[in-house]
C-alpha cells in the first residue's frame, strides 16, 4: 500500500494488475481469512461457553450439552444471593481504585527526576529502578508479611494499598521512557519564564504525557482487579473484605456442583474488565507495545 | 551494541544536548521528587530482602524469635526434600515448556495478523481480549472447559472421533497441559508486541529481499526474525522471570480440583510448582525460615538465568540503534 501510495505521490500512473496476479492475491487473502477465522473461534469459543454455561440449570452445566434450555437468565440474580458478590466488587474497586491512584502520584515525580533533571548519579539510579522489576516478589513478601502482622493490618486492605504510593518500578520505566522522549526546549522556555521544577512538572510534563499516565493508571487498575496472591495472603483470614478473585475461588471450594453459577460469578468479574478493554482499546495497545518494543 | 548508521545521527543529536551550558538541578529538589520510591526501596525492598535473608539461616515459626541454624534449611533443601525437586522439576518444565510454546504462539499469530489487508482490527480484538480476562475467572473457566466428563473440549474431541481424550487437570500426565493450553488462550498480550514489532519492519527490507528473489520461508528467517530479535528477547526475559513465579491458575486449579485443602499440587503433586510450595511451606506451615531460604533460592536461579540471557544476547539480538540511556 505505501508502495502504491508513493508511486501516485511521485506523479507516476499506477500500472493496471495483470489478472494472473490479481487471481492470486485473491487466493491467499481467502486463506488468510479462513485462518483468521478459524483462530478467531479458538480464541472467542471459551468466552461463548463461559456465557452459555452460566445460563444454565445446574443439572444441566453438568452434563454434556453445549446450548442451554432453558436459558436461566435468574442465575444471575442467584449468584447476588449466595454469594455477596457486591461487597467483594466493592472490596476490589476500593484496591484498585486507590492503588492505582497511589502509583500515578508517586512514579510521576520519581519518573521526572529520571527523566527530566540534570543529576550525578541518575542513570545508575535508574539502572536500581530496573533491576528491582526482576525482583521475584518472593524474597520480600515474607518479612513484609510479618510487619503487617506486627502492625495488626492482616484481615485489613492496608497491605494492599499502602505500598501503591511509594512506586512502582515498571510504572517509573514507562513514564520515564516517555518523559524522554518529550523535547527539553519545552522544560527551558517554561524556566525561562521563570516556572519551577514542579510547575514544569504538573503544566508542561503531565499533559503531554496524558497517554502514558492513562496506561499506567490502566495496568495498575487491571493489576489490581485480577490480583489473587496479594488478597489470599492479606485477606485470607477475613472474609468481609475479600476480592473477587478469592471470594471466586473460596465459593468455589465450596459449592462443588455449581458450575452454572461458577461461570456466572467468573463473567460478573470480567465484564469490568471487557468493558474497561473497549473503553480504552488504544491507550492499551499503546501502552502494551510501548513496554516491549522500547524495552 | 551494534551500532548502525541510524545510530550516528542520534549521537549526534546527543551532542548537540552536551554542549548546552550544564544545568544542575539542586539535590534537595532531586532527594524531594524520588522521596516516594525511595522511601519505598528503603521500606518495602531493602528492610524485606536483608531480612529474609537473615531468616533463611534460621528456624522460625512466627511464634517464638528466629533460632540460627546455619545453612541447614539449605542442606535440607537439596539433599532430603524430595517436594522441593518435584517443584523444581515442574517449574522448570512449565518454563522450558510453556514459555517457548506461548512466544512461538504469539509469534504465529502476529504474522497471522499482518497478513490481510482490511479487518485486522476486529481480529485483533478478538485475539486480544482473552488475555484480559483475570487469570482466577480464566483459570476456573477451563477447569470446566477441559473436564473430561462434562466439559466442552473433550466433547468436540469424542464427536471429532478421539477415542481417549485427554483427563486434563486430572491425570498427573496432562494437567501442565492443560495450564499451556490456558497460557495460550490468554497469549494477547505477547502477541500485540510481536505484532507492533512485526509492523515496524521496514517494508524496503522484504522488497530488497524479493529483488534477491528470497521465497517466504528465507525473508521470515534472514529479515523478519533478526528485526524481530529484540522482542524475542524481551519476552524470553519476562516469560522466564513469569515462569519461575507461576502460582496463581496452578494454585486456583489444583486447589478446585482436588477434594481436601492440604492436597496442593493436585493431581499428584503434578502442578506443585516453585512459587505454590513456596507458598505452602511460608504461609500455611508458617516455615518462615524455610519459605526464605526457598525464596533467595529462587532469586538467585533467577538473577543466574537473566544474566545469562543478557550476555549470550549480544551475539543473536540486533538492535537497531535505540539506545536505553541517552
Amino acid at each position: 500500500m505505501s508502495a502504491r501510495g508513493l508511486a501516485t505521490a511521485a506523479g507516476i500512473a499506477p500500472r493496471p494488475i495483470p489478472p494472473g496476479v490479481k487471481r492470486r492475491r485473491m487466493l491467499s487473502s481467502v486463506a488468510d481469512h479462513t485462518l483468521l477465522i478459524l483462530f478467531a473461534a479458538m480464541f472467542m469459543l471459551p468466552m461463548l461457553f463461559i456465557l452459555f454455561t452460566s445460563l444454565m440449570t445446574d443439572q444441566q452445566s453438568l452434563s454434556s450439552v453445549i446450548w442451554p434450555r432453558p436459558f436461566v437468565w435468574s442465575n444471575y440474580v442467584e449468584i447476588f444471593r449466595e454469594v455477596p458478590l457486591l461487597s467483594y466488587t466493592w472490596n476490589t474497586t476500593q484496591i484498585a481504585v486507590l492503588s492505582t491512584l497511589g502509583t500515578v502520584l508517586s512514579c510521576v515525580p520519581v519518573a521526572y527526576a529520571l527523566s527530566r533533571m540534570e543529576w550525578r548519579g541518575r542513570n545508575a539510579v535508574f539502572v536500581v529502578v530496573l533491576s528491582t522489576m526482576m525482583l521475584p516478589f518472593q524474597v520480600t513478601i515474607i518479612p513484609l508479611y510479618i510487619v503487617f502482622v506486627r502492625l495488626h493490618m492482616i484481615g485489613t486492605l492496608t497491605p494492599l494499598i499502602l505500598p501503591a504510593f511509594f512506586g512502582d518500578a515498571f510504572s517509573i520505566f514507562l513514564l520515564r521512557q516517555f518523559f524522554m522522549s518529550i523535547p527539553e526546549d519545552l522544560s527551558d522556555a517554561a524556566r525561562v519564564d521563570g516556572a519551577s521544577e514542579w510547575q514544569i512538572m504538573t503544566r508542561v510534563i503531565v499533559p503531554l504525557a496524558k497517554p502514558a499516565i492513562a496506561a499506567v493508571a490502566l495496568f495498575n487498575f487491571l493489576y489490581a482487579w485480577n490480583d489473587f496472591f496479594g488478597p489470599l495472603l492479606f485477606l485470607g483470614n477475613n472474609p468481609k473484605l475479600w476480592t473477587l478473585a478469592i471470594g471466586l475461588v473460596e465459593f468455589r471450594s465450596m459449592h462443588r456442583v455449581q458450575w452454572n453459577l461458577t461461570m456466572a460469578a467468573s463473567l460478573v468479574f470480567m465484564i469490568p474488565v471487557i468493558v474497561l478493554f473497549f473503553l480504552a482499546q488504544k491507550v492499551f495497545i499503546e501502552g502494551v507495545t510501548l513496554t516491549g518494543t522500547k524495552g | 551494541m551494534a551500532t548502525p548508521p541510524i545510530a550516528g545521527v542520534a549521537r549526534g543529536t546527543g551532542a548537540v544536548r552536551r554542549s548546552r551550558p550544564s544545568r544542575r538541578t539542586p539535590w534537595r529538589l532531586v532527594i524531594l521528587f524520588l522521596s516516594p520510591w525511595a522511601i519505598g526501596f528503603l521500606v518495602f525492598i531493602v528492610y524485606p530482602m536483608v531480612t529474609s535473608l537473615y531468616f533463611s539461616f534460621t528456624h522460625y515459626d512466627l511464634l517464638s524469635t528466629p533460632r540460627w541454624i546455619g545453612l541447614d534449611n539449605y542442606k535440607f533443601m537439596f539433599t532430603k526434600d524430595a517436594f522441593f525437586w518435584l517443584s523444581v522439576k515442574n517449574t522448570v518444565w512449565i518454563v522450558a515448556v510453556g514459555v517457548s510454546v506461548r512466544i512461538l504462539f504469539a509469534i504465529a499469530t502476529a504474522t497471522l495478523l499482518t497478513r490481510p489487508r482490511r479487518g485486522i482490527k476486529g481480529y485483533r480484538t478478538m485475539f486480544f481480549l482473552p488475555s484480559m480476562a483475570p487469570p482466577v475467572a480464566a483459570a476456573l473457566a477451563f477447569v470446566y472447559l477441559l473436564n473430561p466428563a462434562f466439559g466442552p473440549l473433550n466433547q468436540l474431541l469424542s464427536s471429532a472421533g478421539v477415542a481417549d481424550p485427554p483427563l486434563w487437570f486430572f491425570s498427573p500426565s496432562t494437567s501442565k497441559w492443560g495450564l499451556v493450553i490456558l497460557g495460550l488462550w490468554g497469549v494477547g498480550d505477547a502477541m500485540i508486541i510481536f505484532l507492533a514489532g512485526l509492523l515496524d519492519v521496514p517494508r524496503q527490507l522484504y522488497e530488497a529481499a524479493d529483488i534477491e528473489g528470497a521465497g517466504p520461508w528465507q525473508k521470515f528467517r534472514s529479515v523478519t526474525l533478526p528485526m524481530i530479535s529484540p522482542v524475542i528477547f524481551f519476552s524470553l526475559v519476562t516469560g522466564i522471570i513469569w515462569g519461575f513465579q507461576y502460582f496463581t491458575q496452578a494454585y486456583v486449579t489444583s486447589t478446585v480440583n482436588a477434594t481436601s485443602k492440604t492436597s496442593l499440587g493436585y493431581p499428584e503433586g503434578s502442578l506443585l510448582f516453585y512459587s505454590v510450595y513456596l507458598y505452602q511451606q511460608g504461609f500455611s506451615y508458617f516455615k518462615m525460615g524455610y519459605a526464605s531460604a526457598l525464596a533467595w533460592v529462587l532469586f538467585v536461579v533467577t538473577m543466574a538465568c537473566t544474566l545469562v540471557m543478557i550476555r549470550t544476547s549480544r551475539r543473536w539480538v540486533h538492535y537497531q540503534g535505540g539506545e536505553m540511556f541517552r
